[in-house]
């Protein structure tokens, strides 16, 4: 669960964020869209507990940020479109290194079970720097997952991958959504975004300015509405 | 949405565990450590063949030449180490674990400091067999070490602070050595003590510079590192 209320983030004189409210419910998909600059990295940054907000109160998993950091931490899984993988470490040694930071219990099980769920098992020794980027992104959502997080956040995941490398991730994302975890993504794709979130909400000028469930509209009024909000 | 504590990871075994990745890491690439040893080795190599000195100067500025070449090897280090995790984003994913952020700076200082060893440890040698000094001396070698860990502790807080910036291969050595002066001076006076065979008395006051310097950037570097790598 994520809820938040009045979220202002300021860098220097201006105000990235102005005032954001936003909630997600377990189980669901909430696709974060915007234009460039909107602040949508900003606001999944604080929702990692990577930025501190200027103003406003969150509260991630039933944790409050900043100050149950550690606590949120524990319960939240980051991918972004940097793979937070060391290259010179193979998947495997990576998987088992974060899997240390996050003390999981049996851990050798439960790293081949997430290079299972990624497809790389065949490829657990490799050194990540021979990996291409789409397995890079597998493996960065295979270490989101491997301590079962309650809530995922997903920042541009499709940034850099090919026709054959996005279809893949589609159908690790939804695996990985199903799983009852609120997630959310940010995105430009909006076919992929129609396709897998249940929610779509628009930021722009520093606010939510529309939160649109997926039954609510089709593909091509999202994608008209969109439009709209881009050209201004 | 239950409230209910997970365990943390242990402290301890954590910073074990930042530490031994970074030690796994650099025995694949070796990319930290060649460039750290090539550096140094060059640096006494130029010594040698532009400072032509008599046995007693030699002893003189022994101390000196080290840590000069300790302290530029040592800055090329900090700053490569923390560029491989800020580069590919992978400092993001060591704070987003569930652990203190002093855990990152303990761990971190831990594997440079271990890199710094290393280069020490065939550094020293090589300069012994190559102006003919006898550095096999133990309070030599543990003023060595005494410096080294203040160098890190503090070259690790300022690479974490100067990663964040485009310009951080210019601005690690302009905020570091500043800061790390007083070591030097200690290290040097220290080691020249041992190596000209001077009264103990002489040399404590410079030890205990190094004891001082080393317990209070500790203490600093693990109450502001939070600070330093937050947004």
């Amino acid at each position: 669960m994520i809820e938040v209320k009045s979220l202002i983030k300021r860098f220097g004189l201006k105000n990235v964020l102005a005032g954001v409210n936003f909630s997600a419910i377990p189980g669901e998909f909430v696709v974060l869209l915007g234009p460039n600059g909107a602040g949508k990295t900003t606001f999944l940054r604080i929702l990692a507990s990577l930025s501190r907000p200027t103003l406003g109160s969150v509260l991630v998993a039933g944790f409050k940020l900043p100050s149950e950091a550690a606590e949120v931490r524990m319960r939240l899984g980051v991918v972004s479109h940097n793979p937070l993988l060391y290259g010179d470490l193979t998947a495997e040694e990576n998987l088992d290194f974060f899997g240390r930071l996050y003390n999981i219990h049996g851990r050798d099980s439960r790293i081949h079970e997430v290079l299972g769920l990624v497809g790389l098992s065949a490829r657990r020794r490799d050194l990540v720097r021979t990996f291409s980027r789409g397995m890079q992104q597998r493996l960065s959502i295979a270490r989101s997952v491997l301590h079962d997080p309650d809530v995922i956040l997903f920042d541009e995941p499709y940034t850099g991958l090919d026709q054959d490398a996005s279809e893949m991730l589609d159908g690790v994302l939804k695996s990985v959504a199903a799983a009852g975890r609120t997630v959310v993504m940010t995105s430009h794709d909006l076919a992929r975004a129609e396709d897998l979130g249940t929610r779509f909400d628009v930021l722009n000028n520093g606010k939510i300015e529309n939160s649109i469930k997926k039954q609510d509209m089709g593909t091509e009024n999202l994608l008209a509405y969109y439009k709209r909000v881009l050209a201004g | 949405m239950s409230r209910e504590q997970k365990p943390k990871a242990d402290y301890f075994k954590s910073i074990m565990a930042i530490t031994r990745k970074d030690l796994s890491a650099e025995l694949r690439s070796r990319e930290l450590l060649s460039a750290m040893l090539v550096f140094s080795l060059l640096v006494i190599l130029i010594y040698y063949f532009t400072l032509e000195l008599d046995i007693k100067n030699r002893n003189a500025i022994t101390a000196g030449a080290l840590w000069v070449t300790f302290s530029f090897a040592g800055t090329l280090g900090l700053n490569r180490s923390m560029a491989i995790e800020k580069d590919r984003g992978c400092l993001d994913g060591l704070l987003l674990a569930p652990v203190d952020r002093s855990v990152i700076f303990f761990g971190k200082a831990l594997s440079n400091l271990a890199f710094m060893f290393i280069v020490e440890a065939i550094v020293i040698p090589v300069y012994a067999i190559m102006y003919n000094v006898n550095l096999l001396i133990p309070g030599f070698l543990g003023v060595t070490i005494l410096g080294s860990v203040g160098y890190i502790s503090v070259g690790t807080l300022i690479s974490a602070m100067s990663v964040q910036t485009r310009t951080r291969d210019v601005l690690l050595p302009i905020l570091l050595f500043p800061l790390v002066i007083p070591i030097l001076v200690a290290a040097v006076k220290a080691s020249n003590g041992y190596l000209l065979n001077l009264q103990w008395s002489e040399i404590s006051p410079w030890i205990n510079v190094l004891l001082v310097y080393n317990v209070i950037f500790l203490a600093v570097s693990f109450m502001v590192f939070d600070q330093v790598v937050e947004e």
